[in-house]
């Protein structure tokens, strides 16, 4: 049987929150910053216009911004972790299959709505994700779920579609034009390295990469690319995911409100890193086996010298511990730390996770791995839960914080603080 | 599951077994967690039952409270004001424009996207990009936002004017303290 599967995806997601509590925005250039107010993370269309890219520094975009009044948000993740549970809880009732894929993203399974017509329902859900949330969506249609991703392209940037596409009530005559109008590397899973690869084999286009042979592509590349090329042909090679699977490594990494050189300053921030990965550590109800720490300098400042450096720490036991691993993390950064530079960014990455079910004991049952350090830890996971973050933490953190976040343009937290609420004037 | 109940059970002081079947639960939690002999598999288990919140009156001598049986929900202030949670918004008045339709400065106002507006209903209206809450109707010049405050000016809104009702006010809370 084909399948029909759907792929819901909000438009510009954070500039289009911030627009539905500023409505003075719609229609202005606008871009959302990524933390610390570095980077572009989400463009308006009409920053789009402008050849912005995703991904762009901030401080490259001074001139252009002034020239066209483009208007900056730093993010503002409560709202918009908000916003997204109120359209993913939307989306839920109209398929009882579901994958909430990313914060702004949603696969459908419609595979059992035959009856149905898709492209009708799917604009009824875009109708009504408007109304009641106030976001606009695209919503994609194919066989597959790289198929769906394609269809939702096509949706977001052909106005002649109304925002659904849907691959499914298409000749395949029809689809074939489609692909041969998109760039190989729009399709899900090829990335920035593969795409020059697949240009030196004379692939181009989608239509270049369905119509290539499966085997040996996945002789040459790998058998990732050989399952993308049949779900472009169709076969559904990749399921739902329904319940969301417990992630294989966590990443805590900011970048500094402002260059940090003394090394207490980035005891602190990398002890604030550990715990923010190990609350998500816990929550997911994993224990990590390594910790990687790592810590750089400006790419961007070509007067001060460039370092970059980190290490992987095996763990002496699987834990969760805080205390443990912000021990090895801080140990990690003495070994890597070098007098002189002006930090800007540092990073915790914990990986080869183990679910609790699969954790190895410990041979010498030491303190931290046994049962006390369970109780310590769920006591301050409890006391944070209900007091607000980081009402207990390490010592090692810090009290000033002089490197912390810098959010010079947030907006409130309309959705999730009394005493941010919209004020209606008039 | 019965096993592990007759375990923990042996342990329990004789004069304070549970009267009928059904106050087992309760009962034999309380008493497994101060009762160190109990081998540790059933001490497990006896826990693992203690996430079923059956009975809200503490069992102290083997006679249930009467209200057992009638236990309703305690009243929630959000399922009095809130009809649909995903599409509920708050927003906060500052302002006197619709003060003889009750609602004052300060007052926060439930919002519902997911409603129509119908005429005279009050709503939350994006008038040229500015927020406003005035009392949708219709004139022979079509759409205008009637305020509650004799002070204020009907807004007739305009062909050319971008006008949005955002959502429809469907209740007001208000704190004295």
């Amino acid at each position: 049987m084909t399948r029909s599967i759907a792929l819901i995806d909000c438009n510009n997601f954070y500039v289009s929150c911030e627009r539905v509590f500023n409505p003075q925005l719609v229609g202005k250039p606008v871009v959302v910053l990524s933390n610390n107010d570095g980077c572009v993370v989400a463009r308006s269309n009409e920053v789009k216009a402008q050849g912005v890219r995703m991904g762009q520094p901030w401080f490259q975009l001074n001139n252009l911004a002034k020239q066209h009044g483009i208007v900056a948000y730093s993010s503002n993740y409560p709202l918009y972790a908000d916003m997204s549970n109120r359209v993913m809880g939307m989306l839920a009732t109209f398929s009882p299959d579901i994958e909430v894929y990313s914060i702004d993203e949603c696969f459908l399974d419609f595979s059992g709505f035959k009856t149905q017509d898709l492209t009708l329902y799917s604009q009824h859900i875009r109708q009504k994700i408007k109304q009641w949330i106030g976001l606009p969506v695209c919503v994609g249609i194919g066989a597959t779920k790289t198929l769906a991703k394609l269809a939702n392209y096509l949706a977001k940037n052909n106005p002649e579609f109304n925002g659904v596409c849907n691959f499914s009530v298409m000749m395949p005559q029809q689809q074939n034009d489609w692909f041969s109008q998109i760039a190989v590397s729009e399709v899900w899973g090829i990335g920035r390295n593969l795409t020059p690869k697949l240009h030196q084999q004379g692939i181009h286009t989608v239509l270049d990469l369905k119509q290539a042979n499966p085997a040996s592509m996945r002789s040459r590349f790998s058998v990732i690319i050989e399952k993308t090329i049949r779900e472009i042909n169709g076969i559904v090679c990749i399921e739902l995911e329904e319940m969301a699977a417990a992630k294989k490594q966590i990443v805590s990494s900011r970048s500094f409100g402002a260059p940090v050189s003394d090394l207490a300053s980035l005891e602190q921030a990398v002890s604030l890193y550990v715990n923010c990965a190990v609350e998500k550590l816990r929550r997911q109800q994993s224990y990590a086996s390594t910790l990687f720490v790592s810590i750089r300098t400006s790419p961007f400042n070509k007067k001060a010298a460039y370092y970059k450096n980190g290490l992987t720490i095996p763990l002496p036991m699987q834990t969760d511990n805080i205390k443990l691993l912000t021990k090895a993390a801080l140990w990690g950064l003495r070994k890597i730390y070098r007098k002189g530079y002006k930090y800007q960014k540092a990073a915790v990455v914990l990986s080869e996770l183990v679910s609790a079910n699969n954790r190895q004991s410990d041979l010498f049952d030491s303190e931290l791995s046994g049962c006390k350090s369970d109780k310590l830890m769920n006591i301050i996971s409890k006391i944070n839960a209900v007091m607000g973050k980081g009402t207990l933490k390490l010592a090692s953190e810090g009290y000033r914080q002089p490197w912390k976040l810098r959010q010079s343009n947030k907006s409130s937290s309309y959705t999730t603080n009394w005493n941010e609420l919209i004020h209606v004037t008039k | 599951m019965d096993i592990y109940n007759s375990m923990v059970i042996a342990h329990l002081p004789k004069k304070q077994k549970p009267a009928t079947h059904n106050l087992l639960t309760p009962l034999i939690i309380k008493y497994a967690e101060h009762t160190q002999s109990v081998n540790v598999c059933s001490l497990s288990a006896a826990k693992k039952l203690a996430t079923f919140p059956l009975y809200t009156s503490k069992v102290a001598a083997g006679f249930p409270s009467p209200a057992d049986d009638y236990i309703e929900k305690r009243l929630n202030p959000n399922d009095y004001l809130i009809t649909n949670d995903t599409s509920t918004f708050f927003v906060q008045v500052k302002g006197d424009s619709m003060i003889d339709a009750g609602i004052f400065e300060k007052d926060i106002l439930v919002v519902d996207r997911s409603r129509t507006a119908q005429m005279g209903d009050i709503v939350l209206a994006v008038v040229d990009g500015e927020f406003t809450v005035k009392i949708l109707n219709q004139s022979e010049a079509g759409v205008c936002l009637i305020p509650a405050n004799k002070n204020y000016a009907v807004i007739q809104i305009k062909e050319n004017q971008v006008f949005e009702i955002w959502g429809v006010v469907t209740g007001s809370m208000r704190k004295f303290k």
